[in-house]
C-alpha cells in the first residue's frame, strides 16, 4: 500500500501506529467469555459456535473459556448452563432472575456489565443476532470499550491481542480490528460463520452465580406480547444442506421463479444476493451474505451472482459451490469450485429438468437394476 | 412533538470498485446516497410528525459534502437539518461516533426543543455494525427500541409508546416511555415523494453547521481517532482460493448436455449428496 495514493484504504496515521499500552486498571482482565443466548427456553446455536471459537482463543492465550448464562429461574436456564459445559466451557457465570425471562435491553445490559465489572474478562464474544447486537452495543457503550461487529475470523496475536477480522467498505475488502488499550475486547459473530463444535456430555463444572441488582419498577420497557413467526422455510435457510440463490444476473424479478423451481426439484432452500433485496425482488430474510444469512450447505448453486466479498463471506464455508454467470471474470469464479459461463436464465430450466430426470424414482430404479 | 433523525451519507456501495492490481478503493466518481436503511427512519419520523404535529430535525455527522444528504432529507419534508462537521471527528469508530452524535442531539434539544423520539436506521450499508443507535440510546439514557417494525401507539400525554420489534423467531410488542431511541427496520414503510415546495426550497434552506465545540463537545480526546478504542491495523483484499473454479466447457454443447455434465461433476465431487436430494413428487 503506497502512502502516496490518497485512495489507499489505509488506516489514518495515529490510529495505525497506535501501540499497545494497556492501562494498569485493565491488566487484571483475563479469560474469554461467551454470552450464551437463551430465548424462550432455547440456546441459540450461535452460542455453541462461539464456544468452539472461544475455545481456540482461550487455549492460545492459556486462559479459561467461560460461558455467561442470563435467564429466568427455570429448568431451561439450568439446561443452558449444562450445554455451555457440554460445548467446552470451563466455567459459567450465571445470573438468574425473573426479570431475565424474555429479552429486554435494560436488565440484560445491567446483568452483563455488572458481571464484566466484577469478574473482568479480556475477551467477550456475542452472537450477531438481533438480541446480541442490541445487547453488545449497549454493553460496549456502558463499558466504553471497543466492539467489532460481524467478525468473520477471530485470532490472537503474539502479544495476546484479539485480532477481529470483518468485511469493510460495504463488503468489498476485509479489515482486522484491535481493541488494544481497553477491556474487554468485544466482538460479535453471525450465526453459521463459525463451525459447530463437537458436543460432549461433561459434568457441570464451576458455576459462579451473581445477583441482578435491579428491580422491575426500575425497568422502563415492558413486554406486552410475543408473536412467533409462522414456520416458513426462511428459518431453515442458514441450516439447509442445499441452497440455490439468484443474483442480478437473472435480469428481472420474474426470473426468480427459475431459482425456486430448481430449489423445489432438489429439495433445497432458496435465497438471493443483496441487490435483489434492495430492489425489493425478495424479502430481506432470504438474503445470503455478510448482512444476510451465512450458510454452510453441502451444495450451493449461485445463479447470476457476481460474488462480491460481502456475498462471499456468507457462502464460502459451503462444501461445494457451483457458480453460473455470463461473465468469465466475475469474482464468484475465484471461490466457487465448479463454474459454468452461461446465462443462468437459459441454463436454470435445463438444470432443473436434468436434476428431475436424474433424481426421479424411475431413473433410480434403472440405476439399481 | 420533536423528532430527531440521525442519518449517514454513504457511498453507493454497489458501485464501489477495488483496483485489481493495487487492491485500493477506487473512490473517484462514486456517488453518495443517504444510507438506504435511514430512509425508513426518516419516513417514519415524517409520519409521526404528520400525525401528532411538531418538527423533524435531521442530523448527520460527516465531511462538509454530507450537506447533500441533509438537503435531500429537507426535500423529503424534514423541517430542519444539522450538520456536525469537524476534522476532529475524522477516524471515529462507533463509540466515538455515538459520543459526537449524542452530544449533538443534546445540543439540538437545548436549542430547538427536547426530542421525544430519536430515530436511526437499522444499520448503515458501509459499516454494517448496527452499534451507533444503541450507543446513542445508552449515552442519552433513552429507552432503546431496536429493529422496530411498527409503531403501534404513542400517548404524548402519558409519555408512552408501544412498538412491534423484530426479534429472533418472532415479533415482540413492547411498551416503553418517551423519550426513546428507535432503530427502524427496513421495508416497514415507503419513502414519500417530497412536495414540490419542499423540493424547491431544499436547495436554499439553511443547514445548521456545528463544529465539535459548537455542539458542546468539550473533551476532544473523546472524538475521532483518539476517542476510538478500536484500531484498524490492516485492510486487505481476500485471497482467492489457490485454484479457480473448474470450468465446464460450454462450447458446442446443448443446454441439456451441459446440465447433465454439471450434475455428474457435482456428484463426482460430493458422492454422498445424491441420495439426499429430494425428488419433488417422489
Amino acid at each position: 500500500m503506497s502512502s502516496a495514493n490518497p485512495d489507499t484504504p489505509r488506516p489514518p496515521a495515529g490510529r495505525a501506529g497506535m501501540t499497545k499500552e494497556l492501562p494498569e486498571r485493565f491488566r487484571a482482565y483475563r479469560h474469554v467469555w461467551v454470552f450464551i443466548e437463551l430465548e424462550r427456553g432455547q440456546v441459540h446455536s450461535v452460542s455453541f459456535e462461539l464456544l468452539g471459537e472461544g475455545r481456540k482463543l482461550a487455549d492460545k492465550l492459556g486462559v479459561q473459556l467461560c460461558g455467561v448464562v442470563l435467564g429466568p429461574p427455570e429448568e431451561a436456564t439450568q439446561n443452558a448452563v449444562a450445554e455451555a459445559f457440554a460445548y467446552g466451557a470451563d466455567l459459567v457465570y450465571f445470573v438468574e432472575s425473573p426479570l431475565l425471562a424474555d429479552y429486554r435491553n435494560e436488565p440484560f445490559t445491567k446483568a452483563m456489565t455488572d458481571l464484566v465489572d466484577t469478574y473482568k474478562p479480556e475477551i467477550l464474544l456475542l452472537g450477531a443476532t438481533t438480541l446480541g447486537r442490541d445487547l453488545a452495543g449497549s454493553v460496549a457503550t456502558t463499558l466504553l470499550t471497543g466492539l467489532t461487529a460481524d467478525c468473520t475470523e477471530l485470532d490472537v496475536d503474539a502479544d495476546g491481542s484479539l485480532a477481529a477480522t470483518r468485511p469493510t467498505f460495504g463488503g468489498s475488502l476485509l479489515c482486522t480490528i484491535y481493541t488494544l488499550n481497553y477491556r474487554p475486547q468485544m466482538a460479535t459473530v453471525r450465526p453459521r460463520v463459525m463451525p459447530m463444535p463437537q458436543r460432549a456430555d461433561r459434568a457441570i463444572g464451576r458455576v459462579i452465580a451473581h445477583k441482578l441488582s435491579l428491580a422491575e419498577d426500575e425497568i422502563v420497557t415492558k413486554i406486552l406480547g410475543f408473536l412467533p413467526d409462522s414456520q416458513s422455510g426462511t428459518a431453515n435457510l442458514a441450516y439447509a444442506d442445499v441452497v440455490v440463490a439468484g443474483g442480478l444476473g437473472l435480469g428481472g424479478a420474474e426470473n426468480l421463479q427459475l431459482v425456486k423451481s430448481l430449489a423445489r426439484a432438489i429439495g433445497a432452500e432458496f435465497g438471493c444476493s443483496r441487490p435483489l433485496v434492495q430492489k425489493g425482488w425478495m424479502p430481506a430474510d432470504r438474503q445470503i451474505g455478510q448482512t444476510g444469512k451465512t450458510i454452510r450447505p453441502k451444495l450451493y448453486i449461485a445463479a447470476g451472482i457476481s460474488g462480491a466479498i460481502q456475498h462471499r463471506v456468507g457462502v464460502e464455508a459451503a462444501d461445494l459451490i457451483v457458480a453460473i454467470n455470463t461473465d468469465p471474470n466475475a469474482p464468484i469464479f475465484d471461490f466457487a469450485h465448479l463454474g459454468i459461463v452461461t446465462d443462468a436464465v437459459r441454463f436454470l430450466p435445463a438444470l432443473t429438468e436434468a436434476f428431475t430426470r436424474r433424481l426421479s424414482p424411475h431413473s433410480r430404479d434403472k440405476l439399481a437394476s | 412533538m420533536h423528532i430527531v433523525v440521525s442519518i449517514k451519507q454513504v457511498p453507493d456501495s454497489a458501485q464501489i470498485r477495488v483496483h485489481p492490481v493495487t487492491n485500493t478503493i477506487m473512490r473517484q466518481g462514486v456517488p453518495t446516497i443517504i444510507n438506504p436503511y435511514d430512509l425508513f427512519a426518516l419516513e417514519e419520523a415524517l409520519r409521526l410528525r404528520d400525525a401528532y404535529g411538531g418538527e423533524v430535525t435531521v442530523l448527520t455527522m460527516g465531511p462538509p459534502m454530507a450537506e447533500d444528504s441533509l438537503r435531500k432529507a429537507l426535500g423529503y419534508g424534514a423541517d430542519r437539518a444539522v450538520l456536525l462537521t469537524d476534522r476532529y471527528f475524522a477516524g471515529s469508530d462507533t463509540l466515538a461516533t455515538s459520543l459526537a452524535l449524542s452530544q449533538a442531539i443534546a445540543k439540538i434539544g437545548e436549542t430547538f426543543g427536547t426530542p421525544d423520539v430519536v430515530f436511526t436506521g437499522k444499520q448503515t450499508i458501509d459499516g454494517d455494525t448496527a452499534q451507533v443507535g444503541p450507543g446513542i440510546a445508552k449515552r442519552l439514557d433513552l429507552s432503546q427500541l431496536t429493529y422496530v417494525a411498527r409503531i403501534a401507539t404513542i400517548d404524548l400525554a402519558a409519555r408512552e409508546i408501544t412498538v412491534e420489534r423484530r426479534c429472533e423467531g418472532g415479533t415482540q410488542t413492547l411498551k416503553s416511555k418517551l423519550p426513546c431511541l428507535i432503530t427502524m427496520l427496513e421495508g416497514t414503510n415507503e419513502m414519500r415523494r417530497g412536495s414540490i415546495e419542499d423540493a424547491l426550497s431544499a436547495a436554499r434552506r439553511q443547514v445548521v453547521k456545528w463544529s465539535a465545540a459548537e455542539a458542546g463537545i468539550e473533551d476532544l480526546t473523546k472524538c475521532g481517532l483518539r476517542g476510538s478504542p478500536t484500531v484498524v491495523r490492516r485492510v486487505f483484499a481476500p485471497t482467492a482460493r489457490s485454484e479457480k473454479a473448474a470450468q465446464i466447457d460450454t462450447a458446442e454443447k446443448t443446454l441439456r448436455d451441459l446440465a447433465d455434465e454439471l450434475i455428474v461433476a457435482i456428484f463426482t465431487r460430493q458422492p454422498a449428496l445424491e441420495p439426499e436430494l429430494a425428488f419433488d413428487g417422489a
